[in-house]
């Protein structure tokens, strides 16, 4: 008889939030394998965000637009500043750079014909262009990044704009990274790689460092295709203020800035949790930069990472871009992480929602994967129209929140419609906290 | 035989009329005080040649397709990067990035070309009559470099399947960049490119050693985490 | 990030026309340096005398630091105005109490120091911060000069280069540093005074302490390939010549290039084209990580 351990009230067991489940599990793998952990997607962690931030609708002060007769323009116009023939979009979504590597063929066909149904643009990614996405996406940007896989001058001309890679939101100050079980013949073909070996990526352009530099270099690109094209500067959020200012001063027609939440094929997750800035972080700093050096709406501003719905969409243009770009939700638009396929998911020892190993090239989806048999399942015609309609939505939510704000066309919403619910997300947006004068910082 | 003067000509100009040219002529064009501008003869796609007389400054010839360009004096960074086809010769020495992420074609250098000479080339020739500076054939994939002279530090560093050839001193070895033996069907290789670049009957090309990919590299393992 | 011009005379017959080539030199570069401008010139010695180099805002009453300088002087000391500079010449042995009255004046900073060195830079385009100081028609042995796209700090009279290292001596960077904020606050607490965010102060911040330790401009330099993490190309004007270092990365561009009568710097070719013979120049580009140096005999 054991009266005594009744006498004593137990303490729960209690978990410790410095060395959480997650933290355990990633230091028991690193102790087994050797190996960093290597995964596709964004910062999965939470982040000041979007939903920090409400809009201000209209009511006696501020007049509505009626929805539908009211028009409410979407339309926005990219390269105004130097290139002979800008690209107008009938939509402020755009399509991210994604390689046709990191994603099967189907996807990237599924991809152009969802954004050229809607009057959108899509991007090539770390690999270069492949017919199927020229054929099936009426704009396309054609992206030039350290690694120049399959960089060529012809697709250089195909191409409706071309979008000089600096960095991306995932790995500011990192190169590409395809793992051996993507290089598949066809991938590897265009890479000039040998087949199934890990490719190993430059992270600074291979003929230019610095901005001086780049202004030559994107002076050159101009000078091949005639002066023609838009030229974009990509860059991960890091120092937006001056990455921003940098990339007008070395001479692009728009700057693309991609937030920590902005997906990757793959790469280290310590560099995907741990480098960079939020989005939502990143975007007046690059917009203070267009207005001190009087470029704002004439560099076109075009935001990525984490951007979900039509409130962040509009959110975006509020304080101060001119356009967006999607690439995780155009994938979960497609068909990524479907709980339909919770068992495939299980099977690779993950859920629905939380499938981010795209790197294996397994995906049960056939959108991260080389496999023919897996790419197989993703009919590109199925697919185009659910981006497709994906992205009408997001254009929809948008106009609503925007006649709501008395705006009859997008771009006129400013940071005055916004209020924020934290401290952090008014000192980040500079927009005072709801209810109050009060931002943080100014 | 069209004579640009770029004193008199703006370099637009001269790269517009170059685009314009049919897929098929085969003229030859002379380009007159280029003074180290940038861009010249940039993008061409036509079998034309091209004389330019004097130094030039970044990305000559970048992108070249079909075209044979001829520098009679230096070229700034980066000349013929991304070459398709064609040749591109300098006269004079080359800065740094010479024939950078080439994918074919001939780049000949008769003086010395500087650091990162075939940076990530994916199928272009180099041939450097000089030296070649440091981290040459950085991530080179592909193709074919060939130094009469010496070779600066960390040659080939994460090589993987271009061949490197080098006569004279190689300062030291990138990762995963190892000496080869040099067999008779190297021999020809090099055969055919040093007449290409017109010194096959100077060079004894036994006298060469060759270089490549130990593919050590090719599986990321936790025990090379020194060379990463 | 920027551009950087040098020019070294053999030939004494070119000295007055050392401000034009100058000129010619930086406006090639205008394009990779909008922002600011600055140059260092090593022109004619007064023997016996000390030139100091002030700097002002613009429309400043000059009268009033000058003033008072006659008393320690014996005269009025000779003053050469150019825009928001003065170039004054002082006796050496007078050269303290000098400092310490212009260090009690309002609005006015000594920005460079020498038997023989005027420094000037300023906010604008270069050719026309060039134009505003009159550089074509400066004589001398020798220039460095500087065109100056801002990187991570603002783009301020303060943060254009050169910077002044020493007496006869200063410094000019392209690049970019990436322990500058580390090195600061160090060369802080060794006594230094820093007045902007830039990383080419603290380089040129790092040279002084150094130098001032005892060390030769050869030690200064190789300590800095040490110390200095980054992507740089330092250019050094001395009262002598000038020397260059390149990072040992080497991304940043450096063209070298020599004649009979002169030796040169440009971070392009471009900016060599105008000089004269230099068709027939030997031109090169400086190694990674080796201090070269140039110097009148």
């Amino acid at each position: 008889m054991s009266a005594a351990p009744d006498r004593w009230i137990r303490t729960p067991p209690r978990k410790s939030a410095t060395f959480d489940d997650h933290a355990i599990a990633e230091i028991r793998r690193a102790a087994a394998t050797g190996l960093y952990d290597i995964r596709g997607a964004g910062a999965k962690r939470k982040l000041p965000h979007f939903d920090d931030l409400l809009f201000l609708g209209a009511s006696i002060s501020r007049y509505p637009l009626e929805g539908y007769r009211e028009k409410c323009v979407t339309e926005v116009t990219i390269g105004t500043r130097h290139a002979r023939k800008p690209i107008t979009l009938k939509i402020p979504i755009t399509i991210a750079g994604m390689s046709f590597g990191s994603l099967s063929a189907q996807a990237k066909e599924a991809l152009g014909r969802g954004a050229s149904a809607v009057g959108t643009s899509t991007t090539t990614g770390d690999g270069g262009m492949t017919a199927e996405e020229r054929a099936s996406s009426k704009t396309l940007v054609y992206q030039v990044l350290p690694s120049r896989y399959g960089m060529n001058p012809d697709d250089l001309r195909k191409a409706d704009a071309i979008e000089v890679v600096v960095g991306q939101g995932a790995k500011p100050g990192g190169g590409g990274m395809l793992l051996g079980q993507k290089i598949s013949p066809r991938v590897a073909a265009m890479r000039v790689l040998p087949e199934g070996i890990d490719q190993r990526s430059a992270c600074r352009h291979p003929d230019w460092t610095g901005p001086d530099d780049l202004e030559i270099k994107i002076h050159e690109l101009r000078e091949i295709t005639d002066w023609e094209k838009p030229i974009y500067v990509k860059v991960g959020a890091s120092r937006p203020y001056y990455d921003t200012a940098l990339a007008v001063k070395a001479g692009a027609d728009a700057v693309v800035l991609d937030g920590m939440q902005g997906g990757t094929a793959a790469t280290q997750d310590v560099f995907i949790e741990h480098v960079g800035l939020p989005t939502l972080a990143a975007i007046r700093p690059a917009v203070e930069a267009l207005h001190d050096l009087g470029m704002h709406h004439k560099v076109q501003l075009i935001v990525s990472g984490g951007i979900r719905n039509g409130a962040d969409v509009a959110k975006c243009l509020a304080l101060g871009a001119d356009a967006v770009s999607i690439g995780t939700a155009a994938l979960i638009a497609l068909g990524d992480n479907d709980p339909a396929l919770e068992d495939d998911y299980r099977a690779l020892g993950t859920t629905a929602g939380a499938y981010d190993d795209w790197h294996e090239g397994r995906d049960p989806a056939g959108i991260t994967t080389q496999d023919p048999a897996l790419a197989a399942r993703l009919d590109p015609v199925i697919a185009g129209r659910k981006l497709a309609n994906f992205l009408a939505v997001l254009t929809l939510e948008t106009q609503t929140i925007a006649r709501a704000c008395g705006k009859s066309h997008i771009h006129n919403l400013e940071p005055e419609d916004l209020v924020a619910l934290t401290v952090e997300a008014a000192a980040m947006a500079r927009v005072p906290l709801a209810g109050t004068n009060w931002i943080p910082g100014l | 035989m069209p004579t640009i003067d770029l004193a008199k000509t703006t370099l637009r100009e001269l790269n517009a009329a170059l685009h314009r040219l049919a897929p098929d002529g085969g003229e030859v064009w002379r380009v007159l005080n280029p003074r180290g501008q940038h861009a010249v003869a940039a993008g061409i796609d036509a079998p034309v040649t091209v004389e330019v007389d004097g130094h030039v400054g970044y990305y000559c010839a970048g992108m070249n397709k079909q075209a044979t360009v001829v520098v009679n004096g230096n070229a700034g960074p980066g000349v013929a990067e991304n070459m398709m086809s064609g040749e591109v010769r300098v006269r004079g020495d080359a800065s740094q990035a010479a024939g950078a992420t080439g994918c074919g074609g001939l780049l000949v250098i008769d003086g010395n070309a500087s650091a990162r000479c075939g940076i990530s080339m994916k199928g272009i020739d180099i041939v450097v009559k000089g030296s070649v500076g440091h981290l040459s054939a950085f991530m080179a994939q592909a193709g074919h470099l060939v130094v009469l002279g010496d070779a600066g530090e960390a040659l080939g560093d994460s090589l993987y399947e271009a061949e490197l050839y080098v006569r004279g001193e190689v300062e030291s070895l990138g990762a995963d960049c190892v000496e080869k033996p040099l067999g008779d069907a190297h021999k020809a290789v090099l055969v055919r490119l040093l007449n290409a670049a017109g010194v096959g009957n100077e060079v004894d090309v036994a006298s060469f050693r060759r270089y490549g990919s130990a593919r050590k590299l090719y599986h990321f393992h936790i025990d090379n985490v020194g060379h990463y | 990030m920027c551009g950087i011009v040098g020019l070294f005379l053999k030939d004494a017959g070119l000295q007055p026309e050392l401000g034009a080539l100058t000129r010619t030199m930086l406006g090639a570069l205008c394009d990779r340096g909008p922002d600011s401008a600055g140059f260092a010139v090593y022109g004619a010695e007064i023997p016996g005398h000390v030139k100091l180099t002030l700097r002002a805002r613009k429309d400043f009453d000059w009268d009033l630091p000058l003033r008072p300088l006659a008393d320690i002087c014996n005269a009025l000391p000779r003053a050469t105005m150019r825009d928001t500079h003065a170039v004054i010449a002082v006796p050496a042995d007078k050269e303290a109490a000098i400092r310490g009255e212009i260090a009690r004046a309002d609005g006015v900073e000594i920005v460079g120091s020498g038997r023989r060195m005027e420094v000037f830079k300023e906010v604008g385009r270069p050719d026309r911060v060039a134009e505003r100081f009159g550089l074509a028609a400066m004589a001398g042995t020798h220039a460095i000069g500087h065109t100056r796209m801002a990187t991570e700090s603002a783009v301020t009279t303060n943060g254009a280069h050169p910077f002044t290292t020493g007496p006869d001596q200063c410094l000019v960077h392209n690049g970019s540093l990436s322990n500058h904020n580390a090195v600061r606050r160090d060369l802080i607490r060794n006594g230094l005074a820093f007045q902007t965010e830039n990383d080419t102060e603290v380089a040129a911040g790092y040279m002084t302490w150094r130098m001032r330790e005892g060390a030769s401009l050869e030690q200064a330099l190789n300590a800095m390939l040490v110390e200095l993490d980054g992507f740089f190309t330092f250019v050094v004007g001395t009262e002598s010549g000038f020397g260059v270092l390149r990072d040992p990365i080497a991304c940043k561009p450096a063209v070298m290039a020599e004649t009979e009568q002169w030796v040169a710097f440009g971070t392009e070719y471009r900016a060599l084209v105008d000089l004269p013979g230099v068709e027939n120049a030997e031109v090169w580009e400086p190694e990674p990580a080796r201090v070269y140096r140039w110097e009148r005999h």
